[in-house]
C-alpha cells in the first residue's frame, strides 16, 4: 500500500509539472494524433490495392494495429523511467536511487510518467474502435476481460523491453540501440498478421521475444480466427501470460544488473 | 557503528566502441583494464565520532563512501554499518544513514524544497511530529525557511547545500556521510555548515564521516583523521598525532630587544634574519622547545617569541609527496622527546 500511494504521489507530481507547459502539451497531443493518423493511412492505402492480407481484411488489421499501438503508447507513458534510463546513469542519478530505502525497480519505474503519450493512445484507440465497428465481433464478458488482460500484458511486454535496454546501461553506459528493433520494430511487425512471416521469425517472436503472444494470438481469439490462421485454442488462451512472464524475467535481469553498477567517478 | 575490514574495490574499465554495431559488440567485449580504487582498507568508527576521511583526488575516498552507503558492491572484504551490510541490506541500511554529496543534489530538481522534504517524509515514513520538529530545528540552524518554497534548481549553491544536509537528516539517521560538503562555498556558508554539523553531532550523537579537500573543515570538525592515498590507508589516528609524527621541524620566531650581530644558537638553524627579528628552524627530536628558548634567554634579551607548527595542509602534502617518511615514522616507536610536546 505504501508503494502504491507513493507511486500515485509521484505520478501526480509528474503530471503537474508537465501541465505547467499547457500549450506545449496541447500542441504535442495534436501533433502526435495527426502523425499517427498518417501512419495508419499508409496501411489503408496498401489495402486499397490488395484488399486483403493472408485472409485478413483492412479492419481486422486495424484491430491488430490498434491493440499494439495502445500497448506501446501505454508502455511509453508508464515505463518512461526505463526508456530514458541512460540519461540517469550518465548523470550519476542512480546513486540517489541507491541511498533511498525503496526498491530500485520501483523507484526508476515511478520516476517518470509521460502524460503526452495520451495523444498516441487516443489515436490507436480510435483506430481500434472504428475497426471494431466495421467487423462483427460477438463481445462477451470473457472477451472483454481477455482483451483487457491482453492489453496490460502487451504493455508489460514493452516495458520489459525498456527494462532490458536500461539494464544494459549498467555495462555499456550508453543504451544499446538494438533494443529499438524490438520496440519500434515490434509495433510495426505487430500491426500485420503474423502468418505472413517466415516460420523462424514467427517462432522467435513467440518463444524468445513473445510479441505474438500479446497481440496476434489474442486477436485470433477475439476475432475468432483460431482455426483459419493457426494456433491451438489452449495456447492462444494462455498466450497473454507471456507478457507478464517476460516482464518478470527482465526484472530479474535488472536486479542482477544493479549489482554491476559502477557509479561515476571514483 | 562502522566496521570496515580489508575492503577492496576494483573497477573494470571497458573499452567502449561507438555506433550501432559497436554498442552491440560492447555487450560481448572482454577488452578492459582493471583499476584498483580501494585496496585492503580497514578501520572502525565508534558512535558519535566525527572522522575526516582525507586523500587527494582519485585516492578512493568516494569509492569507500559509496561502499558504505550501499551504492557500490565491494570486490572483497567486509563492511557493516549499524550492523547492516550496506550492499546486501541496502534498504535497511538506507533507513539509518544520511548521505550528502557536495557535487550532486539528492533532491528533486524541479520541486520546491518543501515538496522535496514532504516526499522524503513519505519515502522514509517519518511521523508528522518528528518531521515538524526537524524542519523547525533546521530552519533555526540553517534558515531553510528563507527558500522553502523555491524550486531546487533555482537555489544558490550554499542554499542547495543547506537543503541537502537538512534533507539527509530528516529521518534522524545514526550515521551521516558527507562527501565534500563545503565544496565551492564561501567562508560564511562554510562556517555555518560546520557549526551545524558540530551541533548535530553533539546533540544527536550522529556519527559523521566526512571527506573533504578543505583542511579547515578537518581542523574545525575532526579529532580523528583517516588518510588514504593511491587506494591504500596511510594513516588512521588523531589529528594531533599526525601533526606530531610529521612535524619534524618547527619554526621559532624571536623579536630581540636589539639587533645582535651574532644570534646563532646550537641545534637551531637561522632561516630568516632582518634587524632584530630572527627565525630559527629546529627539530623537536633534537632539542626541546623549552631548552631552546632557555638557551636563547641566557644569551640575549627578547621582546617576543613564538613557535609555529606547520599547518596541516603542509603536513598532508608531505604525506602525499613522501609516503616513505610517514611509513617509517609509523613503524618506529614515538620517542619520548616528541611525546613531550
Amino acid at each position: 500500500m505504501h508503494h502504491l500511494s507513493l507511486y500515485f504521489h509521484f505520478v501526480k507530481l509528474r503530471i503537474r509539472s508537465q501541465m505547467e507547459y499547457r500549450l506545449s502539451f496541447v500542441f504535442d497531443f495534436f501533433a502526435q494524433v495527426s502523425i499517427s493518423v498518417i501512419d495508419f493511412f499508409m496501411i489503408a492505402l496498401l489495402f486499397n490495392r490488395f484488399k486483403e492480407l493472408a485472409g485478413w481484411s483492412l479492419w481486422e488489421v486495424g484491430f491488430l494495429y490498434g491493440m499494439i499501438g495502445i500497448c506501446f503508447a501505454l508502455a511509453e507513458m508508464v515505463g518512461r523511467g526505463f526508456d530514458v534510463f541512460q540519461r540517469h546513469i550518465v548523470r550519476g542519478d542512480f546513486d540517489t536511487v541507491l541511498i533511498r530505502p525503496l526498491g530500485t525497480f520501483f523507484q526508476v519505474f515511478s520516476h517518470e510518467f509521460l502524460l503526452r503519450r495520451l495523444g498516441r493512445i487516443a489515436q490507436a484507440l480510435v483506430v481500434f474502435l472504428i475497426a471494431n465497428s466495421q467487423i462483427t465481433i460477438s463481445w462477451s464478458l470473457t472477451k472483454v476481460g481477455y482483451l483487457l488482460i491482453s492489453l496490460v500484458s502487451g504493455t508489460c511486454f514493452f516495458v520489459g523491453l525498456f527494462v532490458i535496454g536500461a539494464t544494459s546501461c549498467f555495462w555499456t553506459v550508453q543504451s544499446i540501440e538494438i533494443i529499438n528493433i524490438f520496440t519500434n520494430g515490434g509495433v510495426f511487425m505487430g500491426s500485420y498478421p503474423f502468418s505472413i512471416y517466415r516460420w523462424w521469425f514467427r517462432h522467435f517472436f513467440t518463444f524468445i521475444v513473445p510479441l505474438a503472444c500479446v497481440n496476434y494470438f489474442p486477436a485470433l481469439f477475439l476475432l475468432e480466427k483460431i482455426g483459419s490462421s493457426g494456433g491451438s485454442p489452449i495456447g492462444v488462451l494462455l498466450a497473454p501470460c507471456a507478457g507478464f512472464l517476460f516482464l518478470g524475467i527482465t526484472m530479474l535481469f535488472w536486479r542482477w544488473g544493479v549489482l554491476h553498477y559502477q557509479s561515476t567517478g571514483h | 557503528m562502522i566496521e570496515v575490514d580489508n575492503l577492496s574495490k576494483t573497477f573494470k574499465v571497458y573499452h567502449h566502441r561507438k555506433g550501432f554495431f559497436g554498442s552491440f559488440a560492447n555487450l560481448f567485449s572482454r577488452k578492459h583494464r582493471i583499476v584498483q580504487a580501494v585496496d585492503s582498507i580497514s578501520f572502525t568508527v565508534e558512535r558519535g565520532e566525527i572522522v575526516g576521511y582525507l586523500g587527494p583526488n582519485g585516492a578512493g575516498k568516494s569509492t569507500t563512501i559509496k561502499m558504505l552507503t550501499g551504492i557500490l558492491v565491494p570486490t572483497s572484504g567486509s563492511v557493516t554499518v549499524n550492523g547492516y551490510i550496506p550492499h546486501r541490506q541496502r534498504k535497511e541500511n538506507a533507513k539509518h544513514i544520511g548521505v550528502v554529496f557536495g557535487q550532486r543534489s539528492h533532491l528533486w530538481f524541479d520541486l520546491p524544497v518543501r515538496e522535496s522534504f514532504e516526499l522524503l517524509q513519505r519515502i522514509y515514513r517519518i511521523p508528522e511530529v518528528q518531521y515538524r520538529y526537524n524542519v523547525e530545528m533546521f530552519d533555526e540552524l540553517l534558515s531553510i525557511g528563507d527558500f522553502f518554497q523555491t524550486p531546487v534548481r533555482q537555489l544558490s549553491l550554499g542554499q542547495r547545500m543547506r537543503a541537502d544536509i537538512a534533507a539527509a537528516l530528516l529521518h534522524d539517521p545514526d550515521v551521516l556521510f558527507l562527501d565534500e560538503p563545503t565544496i565551492g562555498l564561501d567562508v560564511v556558508a562554510k562556517a555555518r555548515i560546520r557549526q551545524f554539523i558540530q551541533k548535530i553531532n553533539a546533540e544527536r550523537q550522529v556519527t559523521v564521516v566526512l571527506t573533504t579537500h578543505d583542511l579547515d573543515d578537518v581542523e574545525k570538525l575532526c579529532k580523528r583523521v583517516i588518510l588514504i592515498d593511491n587506494a591504500r590507508l596511510r594513516f588512521d589516528g588523531e589529528l594531533a598525532t599526525l601533526r606530531r609524527l610529521l612535524s619534524t621541524e618547527r619554526i621559532l620566531s624571536v623579536d630581540y630587544a636589539e639587533a645582535y650581530p651574532d644570534v646563532s644558537i646550537p641545534s637551531a638553524h637561522i632561516v630568516y634574519q632582518e634587524g632584530a627579528r630572527v627565525q630559527y628552524r629546529f627539530s623537536p627530536e633534537e632539542v626541546s622547545t623549552a631548552d631552546l628558548i632557555g638557551a636563547i634567554l641566557q644569551k640575549f634579551k627578547i621582546v617576543d617569541i613564538s613557535v609555529q607548527e606547520p599547518d596541516i595542509e603542509e603536513l598532508i602534502k608531505t604525506v602525499y609527496e613522501d609516503n616513505l617518511t610517514l611509513e617509517r615514522k609509523l613503524t618506529e616507536p614515538i620517542s619520548p622527546n616528541t611525546q613531550a610536546n
